[in-house]
């Protein structure tokens, strides 16, 4: 007994070595450089600023207004996150089920070619969609060639979105699949047998079921493009600056101290909510604890 | 009695091999009817063809006069007890209960009151709000039942409900069918392997073999008057030899002419005779019809269980008598003991004991496909 416990620990301490070097270590100093100014001295005046900090933006009638700048940046990769989460979990959630029903070669492929997208580097999927939304790119004049004229993508919310949504479906599609994978189908046949239609099978049995892999999808879509950089300033023109913009330009401005106090708020945000997330699963859905 | 259900001249193939072959069966109203058969002989596949699951090549499915092929399951007045229950692991036991209910918008109040009902009537009052997965393999199955019933429909489906469960809860559990079934008159249509529970729960067998009906009858016909070596072999245990109908009444077998009752052959047809294990009298061996050295002998409680050797062909006999190995005795077989088959394609493949030790196998895991998961 004392042995297998012994053996135990020995094969867990590269792990456990891993894990403190570049999971925590690096945490302890976010939170070091959060909470001090630049000699290093306790300070809580980053989170001031990040909750204080005002600039003037430009409406579209031309006055001015004043805003809190951080807050204002928060709320709105907030708001784009849970839009393109909402649209990933939209179109995932029927590619997941039919993927699912599939025959089991045809499975394989279609999961391989959801995936295939991954293996390319992040930053070039980010200038293959600048090049296809832009004013003169493939989308416009395909649009230009149908003759139904040209939209001015590029540089807008909406170019974000669809970059946002493009680099993130996989981690919505993939846990809702493997749950709807492993589901009994025989309980789809019950509830046909005990007088379900199509509609009601999938409302009743099938969603209620699945919820464990889409809450895991939204979990997996909404935080990192929660904090997503680079997206917003090559689709977006710049013009929509994220918090994750917001974290690059402060260190690259070497405000380490400010940029490590904008993480440590998003991150503390983040693990509330999915806290929060985490509890009303296992207390309100089947198979939440399992997640 | 009403006809409830008609299967006339289905078929049925997957991936080109035959799972039923031309069945026809009538299901009348309030019976307890048992599909009954080895693994593969398509007897859940016509279960399913009455639920509406499957359908079928060629023929039709007749419910109270209509043809229903193309009706789909939600819209049958037939509701199925599945193999492994298939509860839903979502909802607590009430909720499973009350799932078709809601589907049918049923008032809450009329709900509780039907749920509760169905609760006492499988014996489960008071797990209303367990969950479904805490419960044992025989909770799970009354749940399921229950879960059938409650909006009772006109039929209900069994598929080897039972095949999880352990012999003592089994045996429980066939009383408690049987008793359900009689209390609801709803018509049962059970599927199983097992001969025993076929005998003892039905009131008509119907028993199946390479997607054909072989016999239906009552429990008693299909025993005492099996129609072909298989359904004698499946059924019970049965010593099958090859014979001659001399004429009515008279049959030679094993190299001796032996009285019987029964009539209707050719002169001097090869027939099956069919002489069950406890239809043998021991007798000395100068009293003996026939005599044999026994070969081996089991004791089973209430009797022996003894194989004898009868010129070459090996004779199961059951016998309260105690006989030793090695020993000669004489048999003897009243004209009843002896029942006449007329000749099938299964003639010669069973009712020699000779490998029974492989039989004795195949008894003790009936079922190789795996009903037992729990």
């Amino acid at each position: 007994m004392k042995k297998r416990f012994n053996t135990y620990h020995g094969a867990l301490a590269p792990y456990s070595l891993w894990a403190v070097l570049f999971i925590v270590v690096p945490l302890v100093f976010i939170a070091y450089y959060a909470f001090t100014d630049d000699s290093f001295a306790f300070t809580t005046e980053h989170f001031t600023r990040f909750f204080t900090a005002t600039s003037n933006i430009l409406e579209d009638d031309g006055t001015s207004r004043e805003v809190r700048t951080y807050l204002l940046i928060f709320w709105r990769s907030v708001k784009l996150a849970v839009i393109s989460t909402a649209i990933c979990l939209l179109l995932g959630y029927p590619i997941a089920y039919i993927i699912a029903r599939a025959p089991e070669k045809t499975q394989k492929t279609m999961i391989t070619l959801i995936m295939i997208p991954m293996w390319m580097n992040f930053l070039i999927r980010t200038y293959a969609w600048m090049t296809i939304l832009q004013d003169t790119g493939i989308f416009n004049n395909v649009l230009g060639a149908l003759g139904l004229g040209q939209i001015h993508v590029i540089g807008t919310e909406t170019a974000v979105i669809i970059g946002m949504v493009y680099d993130y479906f996989p981690y919505m599609v993939l846990p809702i699949y493997s749950i709807m994978a492993k589901m009994d189908l025989r309980l789809l046949e019950a509830a046909r047998d005990l007088g379900c239609g199509s509609i009601s099978v999938l409302r009743r049995v099938i969603w209620p079921l699945s919820i464990p892999g889409v809450v895991s999808g939204i979990t997996r879509v909404l935080i990192p493009s929660i904090s997503t950089f680079y997206i917003s300033q090559k689709l977006g023109n710049g013009k929509f600056f994220l918090i994750g913009d917001a974290i690059e330009g402060q260190y690259m401005a070497n405000n380490l101290h400010f940029a490590a106090a904008i993480a440590f708020i998003l991150m503390v945000i983040l693990l509330v909510a999915m806290a929060v997330v985490k509890y009303v699963t296992n207390r309100y859905v089947y198979g939440g604890e399992r997640e | 009695m009403k006809k409830i259900i008609e299967l006339k001249n289905i078929s049925k193939a997957f991936d080109g091999e035959m799972v039923l072959d031309n069945i026809s069966l009538d299901i009348y109203d309030n019976e307890f009817i048992t599909l009954l058969g080895p693994s593969g002989c398509g007897k859940t596949t016509t279960l399913r063809m009455i639920g509406g699951f499957t359908q079928p090549d060629s023929g039709d499915v007749i419910f109270m006069g209509e043809r229903i092929n193309d009706v789909p399951p939600h819209k049958r007045n037939v509701n199925t007890v599945f193999q492994r229950y298939a509860l839903f692991p979502h909802l607590n036991v009430f909720e499973n209960i009350a799932f078709p209910l809601r589907e049918k918008k049923v008032p809450k109040k009329e709900i509780n009151e039907k749920v509760n009902e169905m609760l006492k009537l499988v014996m489960l009052t008071g797990f209303a709000d367990r969950r479904v997965t805490s419960l044992s393999g025989g909770q799970q199955q009354r749940v399921a039942i229950a879960r059938a019933l409650v909006s009772h429909p006109q039929v209900l489906l069994l598929d080897e409900p039972l095949g999880a469960l352990d012999l003592k809860l089994r045996k429980d559990m066939q009383q408690e069918l049987k008793k359900i079934q009689k209390s609801t008159g709803i018509t049962f249509v059970f599927v199983t392997h097992d001969q025993e529970e076929a005998l003892s729960m039905s009131d008509t067998i119907v028993v199946m073999s390479e997607g054909k009906i072989q016999q239906i009858g009552t429990p008693t016909d299909i025993y005492n008057e099996p129609k072909n070596a298989f359904v004698a072999d499946f059924i019970g245990e049965s010593n099958i030899l090859d014979g001659v109908m001399l004429e009515d009444y008279k049959v030679r077998f094993a190299g001796q002419v032996f009285s019987c009752l029964d009539t209707g052959f050719e002169k001097n047809e090869p027939v099956d005779v069919v002489v069950r294990p406890e239809d043998v009298d021991i007798v000395p061996v100068e009293k003996g019809m026939l005599s044999g050295i026994v070969t081996s002998v089991t004791f089973l409680g209430v009797h022996n269980e003894i194989i004898v050797d009868i010129n070459g062909f090996k004779w199961m006999i059951q016998t309260t008598d105690s006989v030793n190995e090695n020993e000669r005795i004489g048999l003897f077989l009243e004209p009843d003991a002896i029942h006449i088959m007329k000749k099938s394609k299964y003639s010669g493949m069973f009712g020699d004991y000779s490998s029974f030790s492989d039989e004795m196998e195949e008894i003790s895991n009936p079922d190789p496909e795996g009903g037992a998961e729990e």
